[in-house]
């Protein structure tokens, strides 16, 4: 398919292309992955309607500032080496990103396709683009190892092997040094690994590219709890020249309503963890057991929420109930994830908020109790602040509740370390631009500084911290 | 890394297990616990570290079989390895001078109780301590515990060994003699901390106790092992393990302990259809 000679209004008129994916009857099922990915003909299809503009708003959209017109070009050429090498010089982790990012409001909600067209949903699809590349490389033998400088003898720890510090790491070491990477689980990825289900992010994907990371000669030490196994302050007596903290935002939230510790009733993160990190899916074949309940209730507008609902879904549950506080307009998750739910069969309940949960004399849940709620005037965050309807009490039978209502960031490290200094939040507090913490020689980033936010956003405050690192290691000057 | 250097057992479904694992012998203080996974399809689970030595670099763990995991690792022997080692993992135990410490152990809970009691001894305190167990069998670790006490009590449940009672008998005794007691810990089965505590609150004993709760991390991200203490949510992996007794509510706790308990029968009878499950 030739497409170099199309004129810009020949590629506005290709329609965006959409990705294959398994049908929803069929993909609660099994945990295999929804979207297929696109085929060869679908990606050069898509790659023609990219007009290759030449301030190329995308890349600002980009948290890491891919080079996206770039990548693009070579796919046309089908030079898929070249378009994957092109975004690793900036990216550490395409395949998950190509997966997980919300490109619709980053990359592609400034794209020229989708502002001609007046709709972002016409955009370039570049998320799906930069999945294909990186599963193309992924098809291959092995991946390329990227070059490393020569050794310069500093050492740098890193504590967290998600996404942060996974772009710490890839970062610091590319120029030389000596990189240890810590983690507290027995599995790295952080929440590509224990939070996205298999069914959106298959965890032999993120395995791989933390394979590239041992290729590299990055040292991971899983089973690590620092603060615990050595405070921050005994790995710089060790020898550590500077410490990456990317522990993330791992402290579940809960409702504090009565019953919430009623059996039945779980955090997103503890459900998610069962599942997938624990394989919880194969029980018995895999140990640890998870509730296999028939009628659930989740709580939040989240994309933790959505996985959460789905991942009941495929644990065979007959009814699954999604209670939001808001209105389907304020809902945080992506629009792709609402949809996807939805076609799967969880029923959303909009405008209604739990209140307490009701158990049995043998301590299970076996209801909640909301309210119904309208929409008030704007909060401090813009969106409507919901309001109680007063007497709108009304009870749903459930024998599973998951709460995902947010995350706080993990005290473990500020409660050890005391002279890294933290908002009212908990959060760490960094240095927007070198991600400096109060701390000499400690940088932070990732969902400890941000609070929960997204993998992309963790990997741009990882580019930017190992830059200053860098940067430090080379001068000595804080 | 993780290598077992010796596992016996010490009745028929307890045995005791010294792991090689130099930086959490190094590390680790009284009260704290490890989590580990036997294999790349295993769980994880929690369990108290009984004894360490620093300078050799193992740790010892003393465990009572009661399902698949803890079966499964009762039969790694030396030389073989465990897959996964995290710890050391909760607060240690606050240990100081408080003149007499009561140290209840019950069943395997002498084992965690071991660490705490030698730390106690060697801070001045006089220990007492009380080991109980539903058979003489099952009254583990003697030897060791006189050896960080200054005085021993042992009850049997059907007085096969020691005095015949529980050891809520034990402490009552203590205190119809008059004796002054400053601190009572008391480390087991969820149901004799809730009496131990009972028993306490009603002279005003202050008394600390160790909870087993299900974990998965172990790290504070989950919340499984969420307790009610007082009038808040505790998570008892990064919270404790060890609480006030006279706060804790022990009944929700049991219950909650008690939610897999139809999905660790399939997994045990899934893995080992020869074996009954042992009755615990």
């Amino acid at each position: 398919m030739e497409k170099k000679g199309l004129t810009n209004k020949e590629r506005l008129a290709i329609p965006p292309q959409k990705m294959p994916e398994q049908p929803p009857h069929e993909r609660i099922g099994n945990v295999n992955e929804v979207p297929y990915g696109y085929s060869e003909e679908l990606a050069l299809a898509e790659a023609a309607r990219c007009l290759q503009c030449k301030n190329a708003p995308c890349v600002k959209g980009c948290p890491v500032a891919i080079d996206i017109p770039a990548f693009i070009t070579s796919i046309s050429e089908k030079n898929y080496r070249a378009s994957i090498n092109k975004i690793k010089e900036t990216s550490v982790l395409p395949a998950v990103c190509g997966r997980v990012c919300p490109q619709e409001e980053q990359c592609q909600d400034p794209c020229t396709v989708g502002k001609s067209l007046k709709s972002v949903d016409k955009a370039v699809q570049i998320g799906k683009l930069e999945r294909f590349v990186a599963d193309w490389e992924m098809n291959q033998s092995q991946a390329e190892v990227p070059v490393i400088k020569p050794e310069t003898g500093k050492k740098i720890a890193i504590i967290g092997c998600g996404p942060a510090g996974i772009t710490v790491a890839a970062d610091c070491r590319r120029e030389g040094h000596r990189v240890t990477v810590f983690e507290a689980l027995h599995k790295t990825g952080g929440v590509l690994m224990y939070g996205i289900p298999e069914f959106r992010l298959p965890k032999r994907i993120v395995a791989r590219d933390v394979d590239n990371l041992i290729r590299m000669g990055v040292e991971i030490r899983t089973n690590m709890v620092v603060g615990k196994i050595a405070t921050i302050d005994e790995l710089m007596e060790q020898g550590y020249d500077a410490v990456f903290v990317g522990t993330g935002a791992g402290l579940p939230v809960f409702l504090n309503i009565p019953g919430e510790n009623l059996n039945g009733v779980y955090s997103a993160n503890e459900y998610l963890t069962r599942a997938n990190l624990m394989q919880a899916y194969s029980f018995p074949d895999t140990d640890t057991p998870i509730m296999r309940a028939k009628n659930v209730a989740v709580f939040g507008g989240g994309n933790v929420a959505m996985d959460s609902a789905r991942t009941a879904l495929r644990l065979k549950a007959d009814n699954v109930y999604l209670i939001y506080r808001r209105s389907r307009d304020e809902m945080p998750a992506r629009k792709e994830e609402v949809h996807h739910a939805e076609e799967e069969g969880v029923q959303m309940k909009l405008l209604q908020n739990p209140v307490r949960f009701i158990g049995n004399d043998r301590g299970w849940v076996t209801a909640v109790e909301c309210l119904r709620m309208e929409l008030g005037e704007p909060d401090d965050s813009g969106r409507r602040r919901p309001v109680p309807v007063k007497g709108s009490e009304f009870t749903l039978p459930v024998d599973a509740c998951i709460v995902a209502i947010g995350n706080a960031s993990n005290p473990l490290i500020p409660h050890t370390t005391p002279d890294i200094q933290t908002n009212k939040w908990g959060n760490i507090i960094a240095d927007p631009e070198t991600l400096k913490t109060t701390k000499k020689g400690v940088f932070a980033g990732g969902d400890i500084v941000l609070g929960a936010a997204t993998v992309i956003l963790a990997m741009g405050q990882g580019r930017n911290a190992a830059k200053a690192i860098n940067e430090y290691l080379a001068t000595g000057v804080w | 890394m993780n290598t077992i250097l010796e596992n016996e057992f010490l009745s028929p479904q307890v045995f005791r297990m010294k792991v090689e694992t130099p930086e959490i012998a190094r590390k680790r203080k009284a009260g704290q616990f490890i989590i580990l996974r036997t294999c790349d399809t295993g769980e994880r689970i929690p369990l108290t570290i009984a004894d360490a030595d620093p300078a050799a670099g193992w740790i010892e763990l003393v465990v009572q079989v009661v399902g698949k995991t803890t079966e499964s690792l009762s039969k790694l022997g030396p030389g073989e390895s465990i897959c996964d080692l995290a710890g050391p993992l909760g607060r240690p135990t606050h240990i100081e001078k408080l003149g007499t410490v009561v140290m209840v152990g019950g069943g395997i809970g002498i084992a965690p109780a071991h660490p705490i009691a030698q730390a106690m001894k060697a801070a001045g305190n006089r220990v007492i301590s009380i080991l109980g167990g539903r058979t003489k069998e099952l009254v583990i670790m003697e030897d060791r515990m006189r050896a960080a006490s200054d005085e021993v009590i042992i009850t049997t449940d059907d007085g096969s060994y020691g005095a015949k009672g529980l050891v809520t008998d034990a402490i009552q005794k203590l205190i119809d003699e008059g004796r002054k007691i400053d601190l009572v810990i008391a480390i087991g089965p969820p149901v004799m901390m809730k009496f131990v505590s009972l028993l306490t609150k009603k002279y005003n004993i202050h008394t600390l106790v160790s909870l087993n709760t299900i974990m998965v991390d172990g790290t504070g991200m989950c919340g499984g092992c969420r307790v009610t203490v007082g009038d808040t949510s505790k998570f008892v992996c990064v919270d404790g393990p060890e609480f006030d007794g006279h706060q804790v509510n022990f009944d929700e706790m049991i219950m909650r302990l008690a939610m897999y308990r139809d999905q660790e029968k399939e997994s045990y009878d899934h893995h080992c259809k020869i074996r009954p499950l042992p009755n615990n």
